[in-house]
Order: C-alpha cells, then sequence, then structure tokens
C-alpha cells in the first residue's frame, strides 16, 4: 500500500463510514472494506483513477471539490480523508470548513513548503522550487495553494479545529529525529487529524 | 443466405413470447386479464441461473436490442454497442433477457392488439400502463424464465427508471442496477415536451379517439410533429450544430414555407416520417404518460432517501454532460438520495457532446466504464 495510506490506515476505526475526497484509484478505500469492514464513498474526477475505483469494486462518485460537498449532511460520516489533495483546491479553507462539518474527524495530508529544500530552491535560484516530489513548473502546476506547517497550525487555530494527530515526515512517509524535532524544517509532508470545534 | 456477422456481435437472433394468463392488475386500477410480451435473449443462463441480465428499453425502444433478425438487415437492435460477447455486456458471461413492455406496439400486447374480450383492437382502450406496471410484468417473465434474481438490471432514460424501481419493487431480486442518463422525476419542462407530444397526436384527425385502426387511418402527421419535438429534446445544441449548422438543402432561399430549405428540417422530416410508419401512436402515448407518473419518491412525500431506503442492490449511476433532458443534475439527485441512504453507488458523468442520446452511443470512455463495471459482477 501506498506508505501515506499506511499511516492514514491506522487512524480509521473498523467499521467506520469514510468519505475519501479524491480518493485517486481508491487504494485506501479498497484496503479498508477488504480489512477493515469500511463503507463509504470516494470524490474523483479523473476518468482514468474513477476506471480504477469501479475496477476495484469501490463506490466512487464523479464529483469536482471545488464545488463543495453540499450534498452531504452534517456528520454523515465518520472520518473525512483528504490526502494531497488540500494545495489542488481553489479554497482550502472552505474544503476544510466542509470535511469538519460533514465527518466526526479529518485526515489531511499535504506537502510542507517550508521544507528546507524549498527553501533552498528558492534562496540559491530564486525560481519556484521544482523536485521529483513536486515536479511540476509554476504555470502549468494543479498544485495552486501551497502551505507550510505553520500555516496549516494557524488556519487550525483561526478555525477552531483540535488537532488530535500530527506526523512530518519525508517524501517516502518516513519518521526521523531531524522531521520529529524541526518539523516545518525538515518534514515535507504533513499528515493531521483534526476535528472540529464543536465536536463531540 | 449466407451472411458473415462481426464476431463481437450475438449473431442471428429471433423473438420468443411469453403468454400469462394469471391477471396483472395495474396502477391505474384496471386489469389485464391475459397477455403476451415478446422477447429476445442473447447468451445462456448458467445452471444456477445467477447470471441474467435485464434489459429495459427507453421510450421508443423494442425487445430487439443486440443482434440481426435477417441476414440483409442494414442495421442491428438498438443497443448493439453494449451487448455481444467481449462488449460492455458481454453475453459470454451474462444471460440477456430484453422485453418488449406491456402497452409496446412490437409484439407484446399493447393499444395495437387484438382484445380478447372483445375481439377488437384495444386503441384508446387499453389501460394506461407505468414503470411499476411493467416491472410487474418482467418480474413475471423472469418466473417464467426461471430467474430468481437479476444479476443486474440496466436501462437508459425511460429504461433507467424500469432499473431503479426494480430496486424498490423488488429488492431482492436485483443484485446491481444500472441505470443511465435518467432522472427521479420529470420535471415540468419534461411534462411540457410531452404534452406537445401527445397534444400533436390528440388533434390529428386521423387519430379517432384513438380508434385509427378500425377507421384503418394512421394519425401520421401527429405522430410525426411528436416524434419530431420528441428528437429535438434527445440531442444537444452543439451537436445539432456539428451535424446542420445553418446548412441548406437549397442553394438558395425560397421565402416560402412549404420548401424543405435548412437541413435539420429535413432531418427532423426524416425522422418523423420514418418514426410514423413504425409506431403506433397509442403506445406513445401511453409511453410518454408512463414518462410522466414515474415518481416513486411520491409515496415517500417527495423524499428519495426514504424511497431506495428499502433497496439492497448496488447502484451504477451514469449521466452525459450535454444531456439536456435529463441532464446531470437530474442524476446527481439519485445518487446523492443513494449515499444519504447508505447504499453502494458509484456515479459517472461522462463528457460527451451528444445530448441525452448518447447513451446509445459508443462513446469510449462510456463503453469501457460500462465493462468494468459488468465485469465486476460476480456469479
Amino acid at each position: 500500500m501506498r506508505a501515506d495510506l499506511e499511516i492514514i490506515q491506522k487512524w480509521i476505526p473498523a467499521n467506520s463510514r469514510v468519505l475519501d475526497l479524491g480518493c485517486g484509484d481508491g487504494e485506501l478505500l479498497a484496503w479498508l472494506q477488504e480489512n477493515r469492514n469500511v463503507t463509504g464513498y470516494g470524490l474523483e474526477i479523473d476518468a482514468d483513477n474513477i476506471a480504477a475505483c469501479i475496477d476495484k469494486g469501490v463506490n466512487v462518485i464523479e464529483q469536482n471539490l471545488d464545488l463543495g460537498l453540499g450534498n452531504f449532511a452534517n456528520d454523515s460520516f465518520d472520518v473525512v480523508v483528504m490526502t494531497q489533495a488540500l494545495q489542488v483546491v481553489h479554497y482550502p479553507d472552505k474544503i476544510l470548513q466542509e470535511m469538519l462539518r460533514v465527518g466526526r474527524t479529518c485526515i489531511i495530508t499535504f506537502p510542507n513548503f517550508a521544507h528546507w529544500r524549498c527553501r533552498w530552491y528558492l534562496a540559491h535560484k530564486g525560481r519556484m522550487p521544482v523536485s521529483d516530489f513536486l515536479p511540476y513548473t509554476w504555470y502549468n502546476t494543479p498544485n495552486i495553494h501551497f502551505c507550510t506547517f505553520t500555516d496549516f497550525e494557524t488556519l487550525c487555530s483561526d478555525m477552531q479545529m483540535t488537532v488530535l494527530d500530527r506526523l512530518a515526515v519525508d517524501h517516502q512517509y518516513r519518521q526521523n529525529v531531524g522531521n520529529r524535532i524541526w518539523p516545518n524544517l525538515l518534514g515535507e509532508i504533513g499528515i493531521y487529524r483534526v476535528t472540529g470545534a464543536n465536536a463531540r | 443466405m449466407s451472411s458473415v456477422y462481426p464476431a463481437d456481435s450475438v449473431g442471428l437472433v429471433s423473438p420468443k413470447v411469453a403468454h400469462f394468463t394469471q391477471p396483472l392488475r395495474l396502477a391505474c386500477g384496471r386489469t389485464l386479464d391475459q397477455y403476451e410480451l415478446t422477447y429476445e435473449t442473447y447468451g445462456e443462463l448458467n445452471a444456477t441461473a445467477s447470471n441474467a441480465v435485464l434489459i429495459c428499453h427507453a421510450l421508443s425502444g423494442t425487445h430487439h436490442a443486440a443482434g440481426y433478425h435477417h441476414a440483409d438487415d442494414r442495421k442491428p437492435g438498438w443497443w448493439d454497442s453494449c451487448i455481444g460477447p467481449g462488449k460492455p455486456i458481454d453475453t459470454n458471461k451474462f444471460f440477456v433477457v430484453s422485453p418488449n413492455n406491456l402497452g409496446g406496439c412490437h409484439g407484446s400486447t399493447g393499444p395495437s392488439s387484438r382484445n380478447p374480450k372483445t375481439d377488437r383492437i384495444y386503441g384508446a382502450d387499453f389501460p394506461v400502463v407505468t414503470v411499476e406496471d411493467w416491472v410487474h410484468s418482467q418480474a413475471r417473465l423472469a418466473d417464467l424464465l426461471g430467474i430468481e434474481q437479476w444479476a443486474a438490471v440496466v436501462g437508459g432514460s425511460l429504461g433507467g427508471m424500469q432499473a431503479l424501481q426494480w430496486t424498490i419493487s423488488y429488492p431482492d431480486r436485483v443484485r446491481h442496477c444500472i441505470s443511465i442518463a435518467v432522472a427521479p422525476r420529470l420535471s415540468a419542462q419534461n411534462i411540457a415536451f410531452n404534452e406537445v407530444a401527445r397534444q400533436a397526436i390528440l388533434t390529428d384527425p386521423d387519430f379517432y379517439a384513438g380508434h385509427f385502426v378500425e377507421e384503418g387511418k394512421i394519425p401520421k402527421r401527429g405522430l410525426m410533429l411528436a416524434r419530431m419535438v420528441g428528437h429535438i429534446t434527445y440531442l444537444s445544441d452543439d451537436s445539432m450544430g456539428e451535424k446542420f449548422g445553418r446548412e441548406l438543402k437549397t442553394d438558395r432561399l425560397n421565402y416560402d414555407f412549404h420548401s424543405v430549405e435548412f437541413q435539420v428540417e429535413s432531418y427532423l422530416r426524416y425522422q418523423g416520417e420514418q418514426f410514423s410508419n413504425s409506431f403506433d401512436a397509442n403506445t406513445y402515448l401511453l409511453m410518454t404518460k408512463a414518462l410522466d407518473y414515474f415518481d416513486p419518491a411520491a409515496e415517500h412525500a417527495g423524499d428519495l432517501t426514504a424511497t431506495f431506503a428499502c433497496a439492497k442492490a448496488n447502484f451504477y449511476i451514469i449521466s452525459f454532460t450535454t444531456d439536456w433532458r435529463f441532464s446531470p443534475a437530474r442524476s446527481k439527485e439519485i445518487v446523492d438520495a443513494l449515499m444519504d441512504a447508505k447504499k453502494n453507488v458509484s456515479y459517472l458523468e461522462i463528457d460527451a457532446p451528444q445530448g441525452h442520446d448518447a447513451f446509445l452511443i459508443p462513446i469510449p470512455r462510456y463503453l469501457q466504464a460500462f465493462s468494468g463495471y459488468m465485469n465486476r459482477i460476480s456469479l
């Protein structure tokens, strides 16, 4: 299983109802269905990914996250997951708000733009960072809302979210001493489990 | 005469007729004491009867969904692009049953059949049938064929409505519901178009209050107009623009009202003309009424979630971007209700320029996604 999903699955209780935003090829839901008796849906807009979900027997709904989650009732899912999509959506704060409304807990992963390599690239070359992990140039990137760990934590606090778990990992989703001590400098990817201020 | 059919065709097929003598009580309150359903089958029913797929047809469809009736047929059945060996509804895997609906005009008992009680053609005396009635009659056909549970019930448009109704009326008898280019109920605009079509037929002097057969007449003009207005709603603005634009049949404008000048006029007249030669006007009226009346949520005060609460099937809903008759938003209403009711459902919105008719067209992503789902159905 994809390394980030390996981490995330541990935070998803058995028998829970899960909504996976930008579910990709459905790997997480397929595994959870198989091993944790989880039910739920993946939202996706890429045709090949949708086909892959169908092949896996994952419930997939063709729905654009930028149009919101208005079709889902409050608290209708135990867990709402969004991996590597926060930086792609048009209104990250609004989608977070929606996730907190629809789900009791939310799991979010995103790339940390304050990682030392990004900082060095920008400082040294004076250009927007391009790497194997983030391979796009500024004008054709789907990533339109980069943030840092500190930015995200600030947003969490502004939105009165409670951070239940946080992990800073490298691009292979490994933890080490460095990214434990200086997450905003040495962590490449953030993995957060949050809940809304008014959650029970 | 010998003929070679494509390898992915079901080849030469012939319709069968099932005769039912157990009275069928209809939603309108009337009862059909006996009736016939004409149907075709493709593929083989397996030993446990677990591989049966029911095809439900749309407004002008027939039981002839795939293959050829005669070696020299120019065109195969109406959904040949989706039914056959290796096609989305793979006849190597599935046993496909495709009936003509009750009230139809292609073999099943309908307005153009003889009423055994009076020995006269039913005409306007044929009862109004609903989607629910069709589903009940199809269930009797399933009984007759020894099919306790369909692996899948599949249909587009009005056929998709029957597929949905199956999951509500017979939750234990459907494992998968594939409903394409559909709506949970007609909008006022949809009903309005149907009403124009009906008025075209009803006001045709050759309609004779529905007893035109006995008068030796056909309300051809009315039927033609009905088809023309219907046909406009099956296409998209883009597809009509692409196909006809403002292209003229003649090299100049005639400044009169009777010449066929624009290509689109010629096309619509041809479609109407063809249709009026092969379709029964009373059946057209019935089909449009069945569409207008379809509203499974009505019994639940309009609550679609509650409507599907009893359903046990897995759902696969597909819409097409330029379909304005039953737009993606209408399919989404169904999908949202199904998710709210915690049912297994997947939903695809296929980018296609062809409008409502797209469900009949072999669009690569559509066929691939359709195959992907059907392949996973376990028998």
